[in-house]
């Protein structure tokens, strides 16, 4: 049934306002199609908003089949709000990651705070009281002023943002690289707990049933932001301001407890956010998701200012706003609760059996769509991808040309104080990573653990990626993502349960990129399958490009794990002097795409470690059977800077003080460079007491992981020798730990307050 | 007994209060809603830390204005124990109960992270279980947690021991460089001159756990219910 005659008028759009709206001239016939005639101008709107790259997946979504998404703890995978594993004990993890990259270049403190206030309602819609927040930051060198100016705005951003919810910011990770100068990458995770039986989905279901409308009243802000991130940049997106929403976390924060309230006495059928698309997007996809339609009238839409059209109502993205459908009934004791935290609330619509998005102002519909050609039959493209040329040449690196490394303690002190590796202390000290008194490991070791009260469990998490492997081979990168990912999980005693993925790439219309997407996806997916961790939520940001430059591809990965018993919680820093220091996993010569190789020869080249999958998996189950036997001091993953670095931080990271090592590493037939700063995977460095030695070299043994005795912690310096053949000494240092923690602990702080040059 | 804390729209550290005050130290707590005017049957009030309302403007300055705070005021008047912590400090400063005010840390930022606290006067329902000058290690969570005053009104701080807890180094000595965030003379904690009112910064339910690796916040509960058992705070009529 259509009800052309009805819809409002206003003129078939001009070719130029198609454009204007993002929308190919094939993507218009397939409007046509659907509509069975012109779009008004509202109706264009919509279907630029719903069909653009941001909200239609049209580039990414045939590829993302890749990911498994089943597993026997999967309560929710993609398509939700945010997926959701079984955790035992009747709870579920609810759990998603994404990006607000485009307005945080733009506006760095609103984008970066309106990125966590969108997170969080995607984790609170569904029922679920979020925990921890985490995030994955990306920015250029901070000789670069801006560089500085975008980090500080993020930071206190999300800080602002994040401490007024009373969500702790329990850990992430950040690393530096010009190529983000222009494309700052705002990545934020998000994870909360519901009883698995009480989870909330966005579904409009039950024809009859109202439509509410609770939270802010809505503005003009934000209209085409998800337009805004479906383009590239260029030198006049300064201008682009405007579109930038502006949050108000204390409002989120009595949204967050109304939406808890509702979920403790039953009262709604489904509950969506209203983020990227607004009003527009929430009706639909509810609509969809339950096969029926909506009825919504915007006169009823309370509203910030006067005079606003149905194209701006329903294209704002005026933060802080939820759609909800209550059950029958029981829409008046929704609005009591709403009335008793104050805030704004309305009944704008009704559930339909029709299908149809139907938009009224009054008695005049406005607007008139089939609700599943909005969410669910946009365009798709299998666009062309093909490797760059210069590809070949990013791999090509030879490092017999390359002097090998002269004075190592001098390189260690570099790539101590390079940011990427230097402590982020100044960054995660204006986070409240303590609210909620569940954070039991705070930021700075491998992973954020926090305990889930009422019950032995805790749940540790980790964001990782490195963009520089997927720049030289990214399916090796995808997969070496998820590799450190669950590493720094069972470093801390954690079983990987589940991983949500941000996916940062350039334009998906040049084949150089897509061709990266297409190959970090597999390498991802293989990788996941391996390990048997399900994909449960993601989001994708393409056009991650300034003046036709784009960002190293950059997949980030939020992973959970589930730790049965808290006293299985293990850190990565050294705890005692005297115990021993041992090295599962084997040093390769790996030294392209490493740290090492930018800091000291200022070369991103070379191909990045090659990934064992089955000898990495052999690792993780060696791993959490010597922390669950009670054999392990400390646990530390190693990773960028290699394994000098590695010993360093567990020197210098235990809260409760420093300590020294001395070891002695066998060059075998490597170069020292590989030896002290290659990135070889699958290796963990951990800490045991004399009495569990024995043990654990046997149980290591049996476990098929190669094992090497290094040393023992002291009380003293940190004093490496490395042997070459017939136990000849090939170097000796020793590095006070003072100088070291000098280094890497202040290095942040003196760059961020440097002068601008 | 009776612990009452009161819940603002944005308070976030409500929770975590009453976590630690009815696992740990096995009181009974009750949840008082702003909106209420009552605080009856309460033996001791917390004022939690958050964002009361936002916060947008100074902090605790409208905390102040709401319908329960009558009766919190009348509370304190009448001897009754009440503990502002961080957020809870603040309206305490707004209100007028604790004299002098907060402004931003000195660096501009939000700080979170473990202090040393010295503590100053352990002659107080907060303290009685801490010997003086112990030094105790808790977070803090702040960005307005300078304190400030007028001289006059320090001196006379100082000399009625009013200053309870004051920022200091492992050592326990009161630096500028202990000082997180440039509070005048390192005041981390302050009480009334009757002694029934406390405001502190640090937050001891976040350090009330051995899970959470530190313990100390214990010290400042099991004071008070000591103070509480030894003799029940007035009830208010």
């Amino acid at each position: 049934m259509t009800q052309e005659s009805k819809v409002l008028p206003q003129g078939p759009p001009t070719s130029k306002i198609i454009e204007q709206h993002g929308l190919s001239e094939d993507e218009y016939q397939q409007i046509l199609k659907h509509l069975g005639r012109e779009p008004n101008l509202t109706e264009l709107g919509i279907f630029s908003v719903m069909w653009s790259e941001h909200c239609s997946y049209k580039s990414s979504r045939i590829h993302l089949k890749r990911f498994p998404t089943e597993g026997e703890r999967v309560v929710q995978g993609p398509g939700e709000n945010a997926g959701a594993v079984d955790i035992g004990e009747g709870l579920a993890a609810v759990f998603k990651m994404e990006s607000h990259n485009h307005p945080s270049y733009i506006e760095p403190f609103q984008g970066a705070a309106t990125g966590v206030g969108g997170i969080l309602r995607d984790i609170f819609t569904m029922g679920a009281r979020p925990i921890a927040l985490l995030n994955s930051l990306r920015f250029g060198e901070l000789d670069l002023p801006k560089s500085r100016h975008i980090l500080k705005g993020v930071v206190s951003g999300i800080s602002s943002y994040g401490n007024c919810m009373g969500v702790p910011t329990v850990g992430g990770e950040i690393t530096f690289n010009d190529i983000y100068s222009k494309n700052p990458l705002v990545n934020v995770f998000c994870l909360g707990i519901v009883k698995k039986d009480r989870l909330l989905r966005g579904l409009a279901k039950g024809v009859g049933n109202q439509v509410l409308y609770i939270g802010a009243k809505t503005g003009r802000d934000g209209i085409h932001g998800a337009t805004m991130a479906s383009d590239s940049f260029d030198d006049a997106s300064d201008k682009k301001r405007p579109n930038v929403q502006v949050g108000d976390p204390f409002l989120e924060k009595l949204l967050l407890e109304v939406c808890l309230e509702f979920l403790e006495q039953d009262l709604l059928v489904g509950i969506q956010d209203m983020g990227a698309a607004g009003l527009t997007s929430s009706s639909c996809e509810m609509a969809s998701r339950a096969g029926t339609g909506i009825d919504l009238d915007l006169a009823k839409v309370p509203r910030r200012e006067p005079h606003m059209t149905p194209y701006e109502i329903l294209l704002s993205e005026s933060q802080e706003r939820m759609l909800l459908v209550a059950q029958p009934g029981k829409e008046e004791s929704v609005l009591a609760i709403c009335r008793k935290w104050g805030i704004d609330a309305a009944v704008v619509g009704q559930v339909t059996d029709d299908g149809f998005l139907r938009i009224r102002e009054g008695n005049q519909v406005v607007a008139e769509i089939p609700a599943h050609a909005l969410a669910e039959e946009g365009p798709r493209y299998e666009r062309p991808a093909a490797p760059a040329q210069y590809q070949e040449f990013l791999q090509s690196l030879n490092i017999d040309a390359l002097p090998d490394v002269k004075n190592p303690a001098e390189v260690l002190l570099k790539l101590l104080a390079s940011p990427t590796i230097a402590s982020k202390r100044w960054v995660f000290r204006q986070y409240d990573h303590m609210v909620g008194t569940n954070t039991v490991v705070c930021p700075g070791s491998d992973s954020a653990v926090v305990r889930i009260k009422g019950t032995t469990k805790a749940l540790a998490m980790t964001t990782d990626g490195n963009s520089r492997y997927c720049l030289l081979n990214p399916y090796l990168g995808g997969g070496l993502a998820v590799a450190e990912a669950a590493r720094n999980l069972v470093c801390a005693g954690a079983q990987p349960i589940g991983v949500t993925d941000c996916l940062n790439f350039g334009n998906p219309e040049r084949p150089d990129i897509m061709w990266q997407f297409i190959m970090a996806v597999e390498g991802i997916a293989d990788a996941c399958r391996t390990f048997q961790i399900p994909v449960v939520s993601g989001n994708v940001s393409f056009y991650n490009e300034t003046n036709g430059l784009s960002i190293y591809p950059t997949p980030i990965l939020g992973m959970v794990g589930l730790i049965e018993r808290t006293e299985d919680i293990t850190t990565q820093w050294f705890k005692q002097s005297g115990d021993h220091i041992c090295l599962l996993g084997e040093t390769k010569e790996d030294l392209g795409g490493t740290e090492y190789l930018k800091v000291i020869h200022s070369r991103e080249q070379g191909s990045p470690p090659w990934l064992d999958l089955d000898r990495e998996k052999a690792l993780y189950s060696c791993m959490l059977t010597l922390i669950q036997r009670g054999l392990i001091q400390s646990a530390h993953d190693c990773s960028e800077g290699g394994l000098l670095v590695t010993l360093a931080e567990c020197c210098l990271t235990n809260p409760s003080g420093l300590f020294g090592a001395t070891v002695i590493l066998n060059q075998d037939r490597l170069r020292l460079d590989a030896l002290l700063f290659g990135e070889s995977p699958s290796r963990v460095v951990v800490s045991v007491k004399s009495e569990h030695l024995k043990q654990v070299m046997e149980l290591v043994q049996e476990l098929g992981v190669p094992c090497t005795e290094l040393g023992q912690v002291t009380q003293g310096n940190m004093d490496v020798t490395v042997r070459g053949a017939h136990d000849r000494p090939v170097c000796q240092l020793s590095l006070s730990l003072s100088e070291m923690s000098d280094q890497w602990h202040h290095a942040l702080a003196r760059q961020l307050e440097a002068e601008a040059s | 007994m009776n612990i009452g804390i009161v819940v603002f729209p944005g308070s976030n550290c409500d929770r975590d209060c009453g976590y630690v005050l009815s696992k740990v130290m096995d009181q009974t707590v009750q949840f008082i809603w702003h909106q209420e005017r009552s605080v009856k049957g309460m033996d001791a009030i917390i004022l939690p830390g958050g964002f009361s309302y936002g916060d947008y403007l100074r902090t605790g300055a409208i905390a102040r204005f709401s319908p329960i705070m009558d009766a919190v005021v009348e509370f304190a008047g009448r001897g009754g124990m009440v503990l502002g912590i961080c957020n809870g400090f603040q309206m305490l400063l707004e209100l007028g109960i604790l004299p002098g005010a907060m402004l931003r840390n000195r660096d501009l930022s939000f700080i979170c992270e473990e202090h040393y606290i010295r503590v100053e006067n352990a002659n107080t329902p907060f303290t009685n279980h801490c010997e003086p000058g112990q030094i105790l290690k808790l977070p803090i969570a702040h960005a307005e947690g300078n304190y400030y005053t007028n001289p006059v009104t320090l001196s006379s701080l100082q000399a009625n021991a009013q200053i309870v807890f004051r920022y200091c180094d492992r050592e326990g000595k009161v630096t500028t460089q202990a000082n997180p965030n440039g509070s005048l003379d390192n005041i981390a904690g302050i009480r009334n001159a009757a002694g029934n009112v406390l405001g502190l910064m640090p937050h001891p339910e976040r350090a009330a756990e051995y899970l959470l690796n530190n313990e100390d916040g214990i010290y400042i509960f099991r004071s008070m219910i000591s103070a509480l058992e030894a003799h029940k705070s007035p009830q208010p009529a």
